[in-house]
């Protein structure tokens, strides 16, 4: 145990880091020992590609090949290492979710899920059963702690920033999170990782929905609830409100997409809405996506409610790049309004709310209030 | 931090002298034990030699013994070869609930091969009835396999009467003594079973060896094919230093019984008694009479037994759940389910396994650092209100 220069021991603080395997969690973990903690690393089994019979892509996530990565990783380090399964709670909380949400024609984030209810809900469980005062990630962003409490801010390296899903996290676990990943750049993380001999430390960055292989999130929809409305076909409309074709099922659509429902016209035409009751989706131009107001769901609030600004930086999708709007809190609810019409506001996904580079709250994508287009 | 391991169960250290008797056989004695000449015929002979200790100790004949890789392989050999030698009597199996993944999957692989598999119940002691297994019976039954003792709860079988029961019937009848073999002292003529699974680092030797015993007669189906090793029962270049280290092992074993058997009976019922005194609403899964000196299974209601393991862990202590397993599950323990013990204390179940390392000294400590780690957990546990329920 390490002491002051006055002789006192010095308590260090556990902590418990979550290890998929890849390099950003393991140098968050040799971050982490480097700078005194105690550390534990956990890695959390949340599904089993045999069990959703599909053959786990190169590196897919928790797979016993990244799982062992971790303990190697852990080993090294000179750090205890878990295996946690966690599936249950995966299945009901992130996957069965995510299955709603297509079913009831939106896109959904199902990472937001994951970090809500797994990462920060279920993990920090473990946590206290493992006496760990804090938990930490490979997330790039970071957390900020100083007099006026605690906040959630971008990552350094803004072209890596995963605020964008972090903002489900409770305030309360948000107390307790470290992420020492956010300070750094991706270059930089993986020349550290070199440095400290981890053979993860050049694998490619994973990029799709960890429990859909090579992106067919239908199949995952269809090996559930093979006869789920979504996957049966149903009508598209124009605009106006007359049929022009048949499609193979809405859960194959999203806001904004230009592919995939066979009518060749003079414009380009995207999805501008889709409606689970009669299992229609809705085709117009480019000019039909831009809409400003939307209603939100499930807020959480990364700050006091009175704190909110007059006017807030909104992004509503992981790649959105933001734009100035106001929100309105209704209770667990939220009306949003953006200065200028934006692009695509979908259903299911995110509107998280930016003060400069720090992360206030945010909510789920309702409805679009305002009718797109004019 | 003082670390201690109480996860014999798992596995055991080599014992000193089973080191000793195995390290010329990796370096001046390396011979191959098929090769003619000399150092051939030298590893060769310490093959046999060791062959026939193990025979002398088991009480069976050296022609009987097969080695192989380990306790799995021999189960798997056991199991799928009976059953495939005599699929022309019959297609069926009888098991238990409570066996070893090695062989519960070999029976699940017997099943979609198209074989017939009935698991015997066990009642809630974890014994099997002899009178469920003379009722399982079926004309074309070919094969009982019924562990000796379980790994998880140490609770031993009467398979004397079991063997009995399926002789009669003219069953063959393998038995995994992967848990008893070193633990309570056994003769394979006594036990009077057809086939008989033993590895070698349950009992302080190294891991990768084991044997199969094989009664003279026993028709059975070769799966290792290539050279005519093992009388041609299973081909590979034999691992000399391990059998030597087996061998070893049994004797030390043999040995030793009476002392280590006193000693680890004293240490756990010892333990099991500070136990009850300092940690309120605790239950002992399965026999404590009939019960391998060396393990307890012990419930602690409210509290899962992943996060005790991890708990004790973090400060030094090894122990488990049930079967090592690395990659993370957490499903009830399918020994205490069959059991009957209820989804929160199978749970909530961890299990203690003594060796030779351990001391009087450890006892105390241990149950100084679980006590408090017990009420820390059941303070956050949402499952614990005070004294039962």
């Amino acid at each position: 145990m390490p002491r002051s220069l006055r002789g006192i021991f010095i308590m260090t603080q556990r902590v418990l880091v979550g290890m998929s395997g890849g390099v950003d969690s393991s140098m968050s973990a040799a971050l982490l020992k480097e700078q005194g903690y105690d550390v534990i690393g956990i890695t959390l089994k949340l599904y089993d590609y045999a069990e959703l019979n599909f053959e786990p892509p190169d590196g897919g996530c928790c797979t016993i090949d990244l799982i062992n990565d971790a303990r190697l990783v852990c080993d090294r380090l000179g750090i205890p290492h878990y295996v946690i399964d966690l599936k249950r709670a995966f299945e009901q909380n992130v996957i069965e979710n995510f299955i709603d949400s297509y079913s009831q024609g939106r896109t959904p984030n199902p990472c937001i899920n994951c970090n809500r209810f797994i990462k920060w809900g279920e993990m920090l469980k473990t946590a206290d059963k493992l006496g760990c005062d804090l938990v930490a990630t490979g997330h790039y962003a970071r957390v900020i702690e100083d007099k006026s409490g605690v906040r959630l801010l971008k990552a350094v390296d803004t072209s890596k920033d995963q605020s964008y899903a972090l903002w489900g996290i409770p305030l309360e676990a948000l107390k307790r999170t470290i992420l020492p990943i956010g300070n750094f750049t991706k270059a930089e993380i993986r020349e550290k990782a070199r440095k400290c001999g981890f053979r993860n430390a050049d694998r490619p960055d994973s990029q799709e929905i960890c429990f859909v292989p090579a992106g067919d999130y239908a199949a995952i929809i269809a090996q559930r609830r093979k006869d789920d409305r979504s996957l049966q076909p149903g009508p598209i409309y124009d605009v106006r409100g007359h049929e022009i074709g048949e499609h193979r099922g809405y859960a194959y659509f999203t806001i904004g997409q230009r592919k995939g429902f066979g009518i060749a016209e003079g414009v380009p035409l995207y999805v501008t809405r889709i409606n689970p009751d009669d299992r229609s989706i809705t085709v117009g131009t480019r000019d039909h996506l831009f809409a400003r107001r939307f209603s939100l769901s499930d807020i959480n609030l990364l700050i006091k409610p009175e704190e909110l600004p007059d006017e807030v930086e909104i992004k509503i999708r992981y790649r959105h790049g933001g734009a100035r709007g106001r929100v309105e809190l209704m209770g667990k609810g939220a009306m949003v309004m953006f200065d200028r019409p934006e692009r695509a506001i979908t259903p299911g996904q995110s509107a998280v709310f930016y003060d400069g580079e720090r992360v206030l709250g945010g909510g789920i994508i309702d409805q679009i209030i305002e009718t797109p287009g004019k | 931090m003082r670390n201690i391991y109480l996860d014999h169960n798992a596995t055991t250290p080599v014992h000193p002298e089973v080191l000793e008797a195995m390290l010329p056989y990796f370096s001046r004695k390396f011979g191959n034990a098929s090769s003619m000449h000399c150092s051939g015929r030298e590893a060769k002979a310490a093959l046999e030699d060791a062959r026939a200790d193990c025979a002398r100790i088991l009480e069976c004949k050296d022609s009987e013994i097969v080695f192989t890789s380990g306790g799995t392989e021999s189960d798997n050999y056991a199991v799928k070869g009976a059953a495939f030698a005599n699929r022309h009597r019959g297609k069926h199996v009888i098991t238990s609930p409570i066996e070893h993944h090695a062989i519960s999957v070999s029976c699940e692989f017997l099943q979609k091969e198209g074989f017939g598999v009935t698991y015997l119940p066990v009642d809630s002691q974890g014994i099997v009835d002899p009178d469920e297994l003379r009722k399982a019976l079926r004309p074309d039954t070919t094969l009982v396999t019924i562990m000796h003792a379980n790994n998880e709860t140490g609770v031993i079988q009467d398979i004397r009467e079991l063997v009995r029961v399926s002789h009669e019937a003219g069953v063959l009848f393998h038995t995994d003594a992967v848990q008893t073999t070193g633990k309570i002292p056994y003769s394979i003529s006594e036990l009077g079973c057809d086939l008989l699974s033993i590895s070698a680092h349950k009992l302080y030797g190294p891991k990768g060896v084991g044997l199969l015993f094989i009664k003279s007669g026993t028709k059975i189906q070769t799966w290792n094919q290539g050279g005519g090793h093992e009388r041609g029962r299973r081909a590979g270049t034999e691992n000399v230093a391990g059998v030597i280290g087996l061998s070893k092992a049994l004797e030390i074993a043999a040995r030793d019984m009476e002392k280590e058997t006193t000693k680890l009976n004293s240490m756990t019922n010892r333990f099991y008694q500070m136990l009850k005194e300092r940690v309120p609403d605790i239950r002992i899964n399965g026999s404590l009479e009939k019960r391998v000196p060396n393990t307890l299974n012990i419930s602690f209601r409210g509290v899962e037994g992943e996060a005790m393991i991890l708990s004790l862990d973090l400060k030094g202590i090894s122990v488990s759940s049930g079967s090592a397993c690395t990659s993370g599950a957490t499903n009830a323990s399918h020994v205490l389910v069959a059991m009957g013990v209820p989804g929160e204390l199978a749970h909530g179940s961890v299990r203690f396994s003594f060796g030779r390392s351990n001391s009087e000294e450890d006892i105390e400590y241990v149950v100084d650092v679980l006590a408090p780690e017990v009420q820390r957990l059941r303070n956050i546990s949402p499952l614990y209100t005070k004294s039962g329920n």
